[in-house]
């Protein structure tokens, strides 16, 4: 019993922390057929950011959820537009720059903060399940991931800019002719998605001891989470890192934790070769 | 046209003899040969993206495969041809595997790349884990993330006693890549690489004409990853030691900025970009003011946006504006449509 | 009675709960030229890609020359000896006219037999000064005659054009119309077309589909003159 509750939480954070590492760049890659090498390094950034506020007594659930989202989202508006304002419609270019600016930003980081491991404690204290330990901090990031996913839905069906969102994400063309920018659109929907990525790197920054590279880690992850999931944003995040989550851990306790990790590679393979075009287009067709 | 053939053989024999020659007298040989595996790396992509427009973001995964191979075939078998025959037939088939299920799955191109990406991370993720001494292959066992040493390095034919090594492994090795690009050129020039040129301006009028795209596609990858094998081999004859770093993201990203800043279409822009930039990490290297990570990414971001065809086509107009002739350039893969609909 | 190479069998092609074609049975004789017309939406398009193999129809069966081909891929069609034009230009910009027509024939011949047929058809249709000039840089007319250049060289005895005649100049319509004319001296060609002006021109059965159905099937002058495919057809641009 204790055991089956352990498991269940694991399971839950995996899926969590699969939708929330995948947020940022679903919104990007949704909207705007980016797809942001450079994803994993935003939310390296997001995580060194807090750990900076951290360090300059700032409360860290205010760096984490304030300002590190706010750096991040601030340094995409500005790469926006620098870089990927002019490679819209050329997928393959924008991939590349963004694989670009993805090895700068490493370069960056051990240029300020040294190649080593920075860490920031958790704020949140562990408890006991019978014999288990269960790390609490867990469970803030299934809420935040929970909570993202909620604010996503209801900012794209219940608000004007959700439905200028939509209109651009189905045909850009139409809403420029309806007298939506879509540069501006595209600019303020890659700075959001950016704030989202710096969020992602920031809450699970704690867990993880930030290294310079430890984007790739990240990077991985999200892009087969996100190109799973297909064309519809919240579904698609939400089954794509449903069915991840799963098979990670699944093979995570059967065999090891690395060997979860190939396990989800693996699966991201067969299903991209089963539904080339996502699960969405298949299973949740039309929603959001 | 076999005249103008001819020429161009001619004309890469003596071109690249000169600077077989000539290029020890300004650079270490040691440092040479480790730019010629690399050339001939980028070579592989430069074939199957420049001329097939096949992107792969793993190339990486086939070039660590034909190291692994070559080492692990090398101590099992106690000498180094039948190996490095094996470091080339063992990427191909492996290619061909993961090619058909993914030509014949018709994945558009930014799917090919999540899956070649995903596959080099995978052997990469694995590769790491091999580190007890369950992990063996014969009697070579696989070394976790510290790769495998002490393996035979090349050596003459049939001779296991006589090691090829330093100066004569350049020698060796540059007159390899040298043979491996006049294959090339030959096979742009045949039926089959006419065609698959064919395929990567329009993939839908050839699939009209008759041809099997799957099929040409899928055997295309092959020939990338077979010569990406043996660049893989010798690279792991120059270091004497393989370690899953071959696999990693970073150097299938190396490859493809070599392929982008040389120049893609092109049969030599690649090689070119290989050597400049491998040439540069290692000169930035003796450095530590600057990251060197930092300066490829950025010039990975230049080139994209500001010369996306890359130097080689450039050098080509220029050549042209000197002797007053005209030459088409070649062209950028035009960008896919949008890879989901709605 | 000359054989037929091209029937259709009760075909049936659903998107979602759209009917777009509806158990249409259709068939086309060796050397026959033969129109398909019908307003926007009457299901000519989606029928045309269900014959080569573009779309898998829900329902029904296409032979060609006696042989099922329903389901198979567009490049097994086309090595039967079928040449297909789609509705957009479709060609290789990158490459030189001679190297696109090139590449038509050398499927069903060798290096140096392309080269002759390749020669032969740009002779043919008068395209040796610009032989070697990249697709990219010429007119849409031009690219319009190129296409039909490579279905030519790969010597089809089924021809499949989708608007063949769309956006070009009088003139060049009335050459396209010899062209067509002279292909049926070997094949049969289906064309799909707007353009009525064009089709008169080309004086050859016509079958009128609407709503996915075929309407009617006759000369094209009977069919001018029916009141029904004027209803529906002719009547919009009045």
């Amino acid at each position: 019993m204790d055991l089956a509750v352990v498991i269940l939480v694991e399971v839950l954070y995996a899926i969590a922390s699969l939708a929330l590492i995948s947020a940022g760049l679903a919104v990007v890659f949704g909207m705007m057929k980016v797809i942001n090498l450079a994803h994993g390094e935003f939310m390296v950034l997001g995580g060194y950011a807090t750990i900076t506020a951290v360090g300059l007594g700032v409360n860290i659930f205010v760096a984490m959820l304030v300002v590190a989202p706010l750096v991040v989202g601030l340094f995409g508006l500005i790469v926006e537009r620098l870089v990927f304002r002019h490679l819209y419609g050329r997928m393959i270019d924008t991939m590349l720059a963004s694989w670009g600016l993805s090895l700068m930003m490493i370069g960056a980081f051990k240029m300020i903060f040294g190649n080593t491991t920075t860490g920031v404690s958790g704020p949140i204290p562990g408890f006991t399940v019978g014999n288990y330990q269960i790390n609490g901090y867990n469970f803030f990031i299934i809420v935040v991931s929970v909570l993202l996913l909620i604010a996503m839905l209801a900012v794209l069906r219940g608000t004007r800019a959700g439905l200028v969102a939509r209109g651009t994400m189905q045909r850009s063309d139409m809403a420029a002719a309806l007298g939506h920018s879509p540069d501006r659109i595209y600019m303020l929907t890659f700075a959001v998605g950016s704030a989202l990525s710096g969020l992602a790197g920031a809450v699970l920054a704690p867990l993880v001891g930030l290294v310079p590279t430890a984007g790739a880690a990240f990077i991985a992850k999200a892009f087969i989470t996100v190109i799973a999931g297909g064309p519809s944003l919240v579904a698609g995040l939400a089954s794509a890192a449903g069915f991840f989550g799963l098979v990670n851990q699944f093979f995570s306790f059967l065999v090891s934790p690395v060997v979860g990790d190939v396990a989800l590679l693996v699966a991201a393979v067969v299903l991209l070769r089963l539904l080339p075009r996502g699960i969405t287009t298949r299973f949740f067709r039309g929603r959001l | 046209m076999t005249g103008a053939t001819r020429r161009d053989t001619a004309l890469v024999v003596i071109l690249g003899a000169a600077l077989i020659l000539g290029l020890p007298l300004v650079i270490d040989t040691h440092v040479l040969t480790l730019l010629v595996a690399y050339g001939m790396l980028a070579l592989s992509l430069g074939l199957i993206w420049g001329f097939g427009g096949v992107l792969c973001f793993g190339q990486a995964a086939f070039f660590g495969l034909g190291a692994y191979t070559f080492a692990i075939a090398g101590i099992n078998i106690g000498e180094s041809t039948l190996p490095l025959i094996l470091a080339v037939l063992v990427p191909a088939g492996f290619a061909l595997v993961l090619g058909a299920m993914m030509f014949y799955g018709r994945l558009g191109d930014v799917y090919l790349a999540v899956i070649t990406l995903v596959v080099s991370l995978i052997l990469f993720r694995w590769l790491n884990t091999t580190a007890g001494p369950a992990y063996v292959i014969g009697n070579a066992r696989l070394g976790g993330f510290n790769g495998i040493p002490g393996f035979p390095i090349l050596n003459v034919p049939g001779r296991p006693d006589l090691m090829i090594w330093g100066e004569p492994l350049y020698y060796a090795a540059a007159v390899t890549l040298l043979v491996v690009f006049l294959l090339v050129s030959w096979l742009l020039r045949s039926s089959f690489g006419r065609i698959a040129i064919g395929i990567r301006e329009n993939e839908e009028r050839v699939a009209l004409l008759g041809y099997d795209i799957r099929a040409r596609k899928t055997v295309l990858f092959a020939i990338g990853a077979a010569i990406a094998g043996l660049a893989g081999a010798l690279y792991a004859t120059w270091a004497e030691v393989v370690t899953p770093t071959l696999f990693s993201l970073q150097q299938s990203a190396e490859i493809i900025i070599w392929c982008i800043v040389g120049g893609l279409g092109t049969r030599f822009g690649p090689i070119l970009g290989a050597a400049v930039l491998a040439y540069l990490k290692f000169a930035l290297g003796q450095q530590s003011v600057i990251d060197n990570m930092f300066i490829l990414g950025l010039v990975l971001v230049l080139f994209v946006l500001f010369l996306p065809r890359g130097i080689a086509p450039e050098l080509a107009r220029l050549g042209a504006w000197a002797t007053g002739s005209r030459r088409r350039p070649a062209r950028r893969r035009p960008p896919p449509a949008g890879v989901a609909d709605g | 009675m000359a054989e037929t190479v091209l029937e259709t069998e009760g075909l049936t092609m659903r998107f979602g709960g759209v009917v777009a074609v509806d158990n249409v049975s259709l068939k086309l004789a060796a050397r026959e030229l033969r129109c398909l017309i019908g307003p926007n939406g009457a299901g000519k398009s989606t029928f045309f890609k269900c014959l080569c193999g573009l779309l898998t129809p829900t329902d029904g069966r296409v032979y060609l020359r006696g042989e099922d081909t329903t389901g198979w891929e567009t490049h097994q069609i086309a090595a039967l000896g079928v040449g297909i034009k789609m509705q957009v230009p479709s060609v290789m910009d990158g490459l030189s006219v001679h190297e696109n027509i090139w590449m038509a024939a050398r499927r069903h011949d060798d290096t140096a037999g392309a080269n002759d047929r390749a020669e032969e058809v740009i002779a043919r249709l008068a395209l040796g000064p610009i032989a070697r000039s990249p697709l990219a840089r010429l007119a849409h007319g031009e690219r319009q005659r190129v296409e039909l250049g490579i279905v030519m060289a790969a010597d089809p005895w089924l021809v499949l054009l989708d608007e063949p005649a769309a956006g070009m100049t009088a003139e060049e319509v009335a050459r396209m119309g010899e062209i067509i004319r002279e292909m049926t001296r070997t094949a049969a060609v289906l064309i799909v077309e707007h353009d009525m002006q064009f089709i008169r021109a080309l004086a050859s059965t016509v079958t009128v589909f609407h709503r996915g159905r075929v309407l009617m099937e006759d000369h094209v002058d009977r069919v001018m003159a029916d009141p029904v495919v004027r209803d529906v057809y002719l009547g919009k641009q009045a």
